[in-house]
């Protein structure tokens, strides 16, 4: 079983196991992860769970939907890794991912 | 000794409660008393994603009950049938009365109904919680007919589902258009072009005089005389807010509980969040009762700071969403009263396109159809109150996102030259 890390604006890291089929935003939600609001419930439609993946995140996490991606556009503090967290299916190999999270959400 | 709070109603509301007084430093005892057999769940999916069968009622959970365990957060499902604001307790059903230091107050809303000759034959729903959407489900049947009262939201919404499920589906709408609440005739239009081009019948102009059947619905029967074969009904014609026990209590209500703006009550020991709350807006600078999910979390957010002697008004402008077979709509704002309107797109021959509702020049809502870009400008826009001249909201060869880049950084008003 691995591990996932979610670090917040401040610094503070919460590591959590691996679910996998689980969404990114689920997984966050579940284990308390300030930071994440969720507030459509993943359904693409409100950008706060807005995540910056780094590590081999980048690579595993797949490309983002066409609606994904305008969403992100218009984030404050996108970044080039920026993904929303409801549209990260994990999946094992994630293991070692870091998900940083911005200072505020949408 | 620890302070105890209890929380009324076990929904979107409570669970953000739940997590923020945790996350605010409250320390004492959290005890939740909800009268669904269910840990808090999504509503918004009932009539999406679980009808149509994409979602299961798993997925709706909204966080599992080891998180709950781990934050030491009490579920109790009950029901509370007084409130005693001198004494400080809960009464539940079985006459058991609990203690409180703190009280929120997370009762939400429940369906309106209506009162017609067959209305409790079989087959006739509404749709607000799980148990109601998992016996709309069960009676679906594949070229079964479906007859939808009231052309809101959330009728439209069951009405793509239940097509989704094969259903031949009929939606019937007292006013001569369907979302007349809440929409411009132009997005009124284009929903009913959507649906008729999916297969479903809208009917306007038209009200229901009865049900008929036997034990189970056969036919709906409206008010010209014409009649509509139907084995599934459902009716969604608004919502009331669960206000009387706080009436009761002596807690001031008027369509709503009346909370100030960190949400609590005429009683400093009370809060009270979501559906059942009537809260100024400093946007739209009036008072207003929101129904909506991210209402229901940021008067949470503001309850819990409040609990946790700590004053925060996390409230933010209105918005909602919609999906309707493959589209998306995001609403920013709230229309009511604007005087002009601006569209972005085509809307006859795409379905991607924006409303934008202004008032004496500023933007006030917009309705979003597959533009998250426009979406996010306007709730930026009418948030900060950043006016725009309608030709550029108008103007789909200017990206939102341009328009977004040129107000960045800059507070307040801007003019473009
Ligand atoms: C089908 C459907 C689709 C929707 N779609 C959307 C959408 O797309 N986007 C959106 O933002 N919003 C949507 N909504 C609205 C959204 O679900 C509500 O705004 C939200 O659920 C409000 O949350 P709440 O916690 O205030 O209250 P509620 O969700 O209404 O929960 C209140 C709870 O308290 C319980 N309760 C009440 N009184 C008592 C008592 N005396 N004792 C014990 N328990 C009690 C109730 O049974 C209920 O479980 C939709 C709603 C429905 C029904
Ligand atoms: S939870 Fe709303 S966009 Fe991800």
């Amino acid at each position: 079983m691995g591990n996932i890390t979610f670090v917040e604006h401040d610094g503070t890291e919460h590591a959590v196991e691996i679910e996998p089929g689980k969404s990114l935003m689920d997984l966050a939600l579940d284990n308390g992860i300030p930071g994440i609001d969720a507030d459509c419930g993943g359904e693409c439609a409100c950008g706060t769970c807005h995540v910056i993946v780094e590590g081999n995140g980048v690579s595993i996490t797949g490309s983002a939907s066409d609606a994904e991606l305008q969403m992100l556009d218009l984030t404050p503090e996108r970044a080039d890794s920026s993904r929303l967290a409801c549209q990260i299916v994990i999946s094992d190999a994630m293991d070692g991912m870091i998900a940083r999270l911005p200072e505020f959400q949408m | 000794m620890t302070k105890k709070c209890i929380i009324i109603g076990a929904s979107h509301a409570a669970a953000q409660l739940t997590t923020s007084l945790r996350q605010g430093g409250w320390e004492g005892e959290i005890l939740v008393i909800g009268d669904e057999p269910h840990l808090p769940y999504q509503r918004p999916p009932l009539s999406k994603a679980f009808l149509s069968g994409e979602k299961t009622a798993e997925d709706l959970v909204i966080r599992p009950a080891t998180f709950y365990q781990k934050q030491d957060v009490q579920f109790r499902q009950d029901r509370v049938i007084e409130i005693n604001r001198e004494k400080q307790t809960v009464t539940l059903a079985n006459g058991e009365e609990l203690g409180y230091d703190k009280l929120a107050l997370c009762m939400g809303s429940r369906v309106r109904e209506i009162n017609l000759p067959g209305c409790n034959l079989n087959g006739i729903h509404y749709l607000r919680n799980l148990a109601d959407a998992e016996s709309i489900k069960n009676n679906a049947a594949k070229d079964q007919h479906a007859v939808i009262v009231g052309g809101g939201y959330i009728g439209l919404e069951t009405a793509a589902s239940l097509r989704k499920l094969g259903m031949q589906v009929s939606v019937l709408e007292m006013e001569p258009r369907i979302l007349k609440r809440v929409t411009a005739p132009e997005v009124s239009e284009f929903y009913h072009r959507l649906h008729t081009e999916n297969g479903v019948q809208i009917i306007n102009n038209i009200s229901v005089s009865g049900f008929q059947g036997n034990s189970h619905v056969e036919k709906v029967v409206c008010a010209d005389g014409s009649e509509l074969p139907a084995h599934l009904v459902v009716i969604g014609v608004g919502v009331l807010p669960n206000t009387e026990l706080a009436e009761a209590s002596g807690l001031v209500v008027n369509n709503g509980i009346m909370v100030d703006e960190f949400c609590v009550t005429s009683d400093p020991n009370i809060v009270a969040a979501g559906d059942c709350t009537n809260k100024l807006s400093k946007i739209y600078d009036r008072r207003i009762r929101l129904e909506s999910v991210p209402n229901a979390t940021e008067q949470a957010k503001t309850a819990a700071a409040s609990m946790c002697d700590s004053q925060k008004d996390f409230t933010t402008l209105p918005w909602f969403w919609s999906d309707q077979y493959e589209l998306k709509l995001q609403i920013a704002g709230l229309s009511q009263g604007y005087d002009q309107i601006v569209v972005r797109g085509n809307r006859l021959t795409t379905q991607s396109f924006a409303v934008f509702y202004l008032k004496s020049g500023q933007l006030i809502a917009a309705d979003c159809v597959n533009r998250p870009q426009e979406f996010l400008l306007s709730k930026k826009l009418i948030a900060e109150n950043i006016a725009i001249p309608p030709e550029q909201l108008e103007d789909d060869s200017i990206p939102a996102k341009e328009i977004l880049l040129r107000i960045a950084g800059k507070s307040g008003q801007l003019t473009f030259t």
